[in-house]
């Protein structure tokens, strides 16, 4: 039938061009240019467009690169009026700037109405990925054909079996030489029927960490049919080293996943260690503290559009003075006015907080906003095909341990922390020698709500920005500095990750609703047991 | 938080109350709507209190029903469960209206029902559901599991040649129902337990490290894998930018989600969903004359160029309409003759095809699964051959395979038992 069709659809086309004398239709499929083919592109269906693809890579080649480039990013449009195809890049102000697929040649603007997009599916994206591989190969960078190997791994047929043999002959070394020597030993290990060769073949496949080689030798290991029993046996050795190995990383990776929680809960909770733990003030709206930050970072990147990747940089500072000086106001206009009455001060930042979310929503909407991901935060770092560790978490962590170093810095070598101590520690006294201790109120409280916005800003990476951002974590934040300890800042920091990695370690055997109700538990009896959490405040200090 | 939650939609209901409509002629037919205006489900309800207002305008332009003029009358329940049902008492009573537009999650739905069963009002449920239920006095115009869930692990398994299934979802009664259907039917297409991998998670989960590995890994055995996403509301997006992240691409390992539509998109990063599915029986995206109509009304009612239309606002298209077109058939709007009226009405879908009301209350529509653009458009990848008709009882279910709903004589009844032949619920 597809056969079939296609005869049709090449008549169809030779009968069409046969007019105007174009040389471009030929009958034999190998012989076919590549411009014939671009030009059934436009309008043509789904399963037309696969085969098309097919007929480029063979007419083409490696010419055709930058066509599957852009057509696997889905830009590759067409012009209605000519047919003539065009890469487009959309701008912000939904217009439409296009260019030549092959050149760099720009062609102006077009509106939505002119142009039509050539679609894409699943289906055709993985097909235009296999077909980049197979061009990158031989033709790409190194970490390219790296990729081009590893998604052969996959399907070790002949052909694909011929093009890596040509492009280890035509030199290739490292990482992809290795890749490529193991993709021999999986054919010999398939297609040999010698013991030894077999045996040789698992040798090199054995303790390789790739999805392939371990499915491969699990396939073998099933069969029923396999009558060597040497190669089953040494199968059954290499997949039981490659399982150590993987047990072993898995476990790295749920290290990785706890400290990255605890690092989000650290950055939501160091905030809530100054108010609370060092001024001892309930402050409820602490949770609109954060999701201030995370609107700061919004309103950056609708300012500068054009500089998303430094967004994040000049997000920080702003978020500190814009949640700082909320938390300024807060303190200056109520809190201070309730200083002793724990329960006035829970209601009236309560109140506080649904003003705040209120106000978000009046201005920016109910919607949860855009936050983009610059893309020096997406994608991961791959260590090795069983472990990798996301970019945004990576970043968060280093930044959480960054702002929290800055915070001990600031409260034990600064003039404005050792005041804060002081009047901590001793309200009348810092005030009888000479410590303000009213100006000290506002400035703590405004640094804490500053710490606060800027996790906010990290946070805005993680989760969605709306008025609800700061009630998922007003309770979190609770959690950890009680649990790590009020008043003692390394209590949060050990509070926030062991929490965090405790929880991911329930994950897996417990699922995400249970591991969070047994954490929590566990911290009700923790709590039961030492009121004071993990690190009490000792000495006068404590009262 | 609850009791935080819980003060502020009170604090809230009690501020907007009833938003009455503005003309009041010496008589008219009267018609309630029952969405969301404040809390956390107002974001996605507010648009079918838009969507029922525009319906209610362009009828009153045509002239109004029976020679009377329509009007709307508005109340926010505020996302708040209990709150439903005295809404839906106060509409009914109070208020005295002909029909009722209203709800969204199921738990709001399930807390209304009592309430118009008694007092014998008459509904429109506009959203995809779980299924097992039938109610005299409600008509569902969104998704049964056999017109969303079903057909899209009929193109995964056939199209995608998918063997591996995740079955993710937030954990409360639909992604739980829906998961439960399909295990089932999955199971009696042979697919093996240890293939199966099932994964709850909390509202608003936003830490899905560990699940996508999970999945990554799961993935990695070598056979087709695809999630299959009954993950609500906004927890969606880190799920998707996760899966960006750890470089699970759509082509590897597909998601098709049955609660992400335009609306859920409009206005968040599509970047690293392009190319993931979903399913439902319309799309935006779809050609076809009343559609681009129906968006071009949207747009100039509502006054924004960017909004976007969604399958639920199609169900309360579909249902205001039928509901119209029966009052007019059965020259009244009292409830009984307009229930019995509906069935088997018929009105055409926006995308094409005709809908039809079934004797069991739910609807005939056709099924799409689209492929998520980076414009936060669909584009369609498979469709149903016809129309498929709405099941209120699922048939791979043990404790419903059993049961049907018909409301037409003789039988009238919500769950009819046809193995014994008998009813054993509501009876009219």
């Amino acid at each position: 039938m597809n056969a079939l069709l296609h005869k049709l659809w090449s008549v169809a086309i030779v009968l069409l061009l046969l007019p105007t004398g174009s040389p471009l239709a030929q009958s034999e499929p190998a012989g076919i240019s590549a411009d014939s083919v671009l030009q059934q592109l436009p309008g043509a269906s789904l399963k037309k467009t696969g085969e098309l693809i097919g007929q480029l890579e063979q007419a083409g080649g490696a010419e055709m690169r930058p066509l599957f480039e852009v057509m696997l990013a889905g830009e590759l449009y067409f012009v209605k009026e000519s047919k003539q195809i065009i890469a487009i890049t959309k701008t912000e102000r939904r217009t439409y700037i296009g260019r030549d697929v092959f050149g760099k040649a720009a062609l102006g603007e077009f509106t939505s109405r002119e142009i039509k997009k050539i679609r894409v599916n699943n289906r055709l994206r993985s097909q235009l990925r296999e077909t980049l591989a197979r061009i990158d190969l031989l033709h790409g960078s190194k970490l390219a054909q790296k990729q081009a190997v590893l998604a052969m791994l996959d399907d070790l047929n002949d052909k694909n079996m011929r093009l890596l043999t040509t492009a280890q002959q035509s030199g290739v070394d490292g990482e992809v030489a290795r890749l490529i020597d193991l993709a021999a030993a999986m054919v010999q290990l398939r297609d040999s029927r010698v013991s030894e060769e077999r045996l040789e073949a698992i040798g090199v496949m054995s303790g390789q960490l790739e999805p392939a080689v371990r499915n491969q030798l699990q396939r073998l290991v099933n069969d029923a049919q396999e009558q060597d029993l040497a190669v089953r046996a040494a199968a059954q050795k290499a997949l039981d080293k490659i399982s150590e190995r993987i047990e072993f990383f898995g476990q790295l990776e749920q290290l990785f996943f706890g400290l990255s929680l605890g690092s989000v809960l650290l950055l939501a909770a160091i905030g809530l260690a100054i108010t609370f733990g060092v001024m001892g003030v309930i402050n409820m709206a602490h949770g609109e503290m954060i999701m201030l930050g995370a609107y700061t970072t919004y309103v950056i990147q609708q300012l500068f559009p054009g500089a998303i990747a430094y967004s994040l940089l000049i997000a920080v500072p702003a978020a500190f003075l814009v949640s700082g000086s909320v938390g300024v106001l807060i303190e200056r206009g109520v809190i201070r006015h309730l200083q002793g009455r724990p329960l006035e001060t829970i209601l009236a930042t309560f109140g506080i907080s649904l003003i705040l979310q209120q106000a978000v929503r009046s201005i920016f909407s109910p919607l949860n906003m855009q936050v983009v991901t610059p893309s020096w935060m997406s994608g991961s770092l791959v260590i090795n095909p069983v472990f990798s560790v996301t970019y945004n978490r990576l970043y968060i962590l280093l930044f959480a341990l960054a702002i929290f170093a800055a915070l001990v810095v600031v409260l034990k070598k600064s003039s404005l922390g050792l005041n804060v101590r002081a009047v901590s520690q001793n309200r009348d006294m810092a005030k009888a020698m000479g410590v303000r201790t009213e100006m000290v109120d506002a400035m703590t409280f405004g640094l804490g709500s500053g710490i606060a916005g800027v996790a906010g800003v990290a946070l805005s990476q993680l989760t969605n920005v709306g008025p609800n951002l700061g009630q998922s974590y007003i309770i979190d934040s609770f959690m950890v500095v009680v649990f790590g300890g009020v008043g003692n800042l390394l209590g949060t920091l050990v509070g926030g990750f062991s929490l965090g990695v405790a929880n991911k370690f329930l994950e897996p055997s417990m699922g995400a609703v249970l591991a969070n109700i047994i954490v929590l538990v566990g911290l009700i009896l923790f709590i039961q047991k030492r009121p004071k959490g993990l690190f009490p405040q000792r000495g006068r200090a404590a009262e | 938080m609850n009791v935080k939650k819980m003060i502020a939609s009170i604090a809230l209901a009690a501020g907007t109350s009833v938003i009455s409509s503005v003309v009041l002629a010496a008589e008219t037919i009267k018609v309630g709507v029952l969405h969301s205006l404040s809390g956390t489900m107002a974001i996605s309800e507010t648009t079918l209190k838009d969507t029922v207002l525009m319906m209610v305008d362009e009828q009153n332009r045509k002239g109004g029903l029976l020679g009377k003029k329509l009007e709307a009358v508005v109340v926010d329940p505020a996302s708040d469960w209990p709150l439903f049902a005295e809404k839906a008492r106060e509409l009914l009573t109070k208020e005295e209206v002909d029909v009722i537009f209203g709800c969204w999650t199921s738990v709001s739905r399930k807390s209304v029902l009592p309430v118009v069963e008694e007092l014998n009002g008459l509904m429109f449920y506009p959203v995809q559901y779980e299924g097992e239920e039938s109610s005299k006095n409600v008509f569902y115009t969104g998704a049964s599991p056999n017109q969303q869930a079903i057909p899209a692990v009929d193109y995964l398994m056939s199209d995608l040649e998918v063997e591996r299934w995740v079955l993710a979802g937030t954990d409360y009664v639909y992604p739980r129902t829906t998961n439960k259907i399909l295990e089932a039917y999955l199971k009696a297409a042979g697919v093996a337990e240890e293939d199966i991998m099932i994964s709850y998670t909390p509202f608003g989960h936003s830490d899905w490290q560990g699940i996508v590995s999970d999945i990554k890994k799961f993935g990695g055995a070598g056979k087709k894998t695809a999630v299959v996403s009954t993950i609500n509301g906004d927890a969606n997006v880190p799920f998707y930018k996760e899966l960006g992240n750890q470089g699970v691409s759509s082509e590897d390992i597909p998601v098709v989600a049955f609660s992400v539509g335009e609306e859920e998109l409009s206005g968040i990063d599509t970047g690293p969903l392009v190319g993931h599915l979903a399913a439902w029986n319309y799309f935006q995206g779809i050609d076809s004359e009343a559609n681009e109509y129906f968006v071009e009304q949207w747009k100039a009612f509502i006054g924004d160029e960017k909004r976007v239309t969604n399958d639920p606002m199609e169900a309360t298209y579909i249902g205001f309409n039928m509901w119209a077109k029966a009052v007019e058939k059965a020259g009244t709007t009292e409830v009984d003759a307009v229930e019995q009226a509906m069935i088997g009405i018929e009105f055409p879908n926006l995308t094409g095809g005709i809908a039809k009301m079934n004797k069991n209350h739910h609807l005939s529509k056709p099924v799409f699964i689209g492929e998520i653009q980076d414009d936060g458009q669909f584009e369609v990848v498979w469709e149903t051959d016809g129309v498929v008709a709405g099941d209120a009882w699922s048939d791979f279910l043990p404790g419903s395979k059993d049961l049907i709903a018909d409301w037409t004589a003789p039988i009238k009844c919500g769950n009819y038992n046809t193995k014994s032949k008998a009813c054993s619920g509501q009876v009219q």
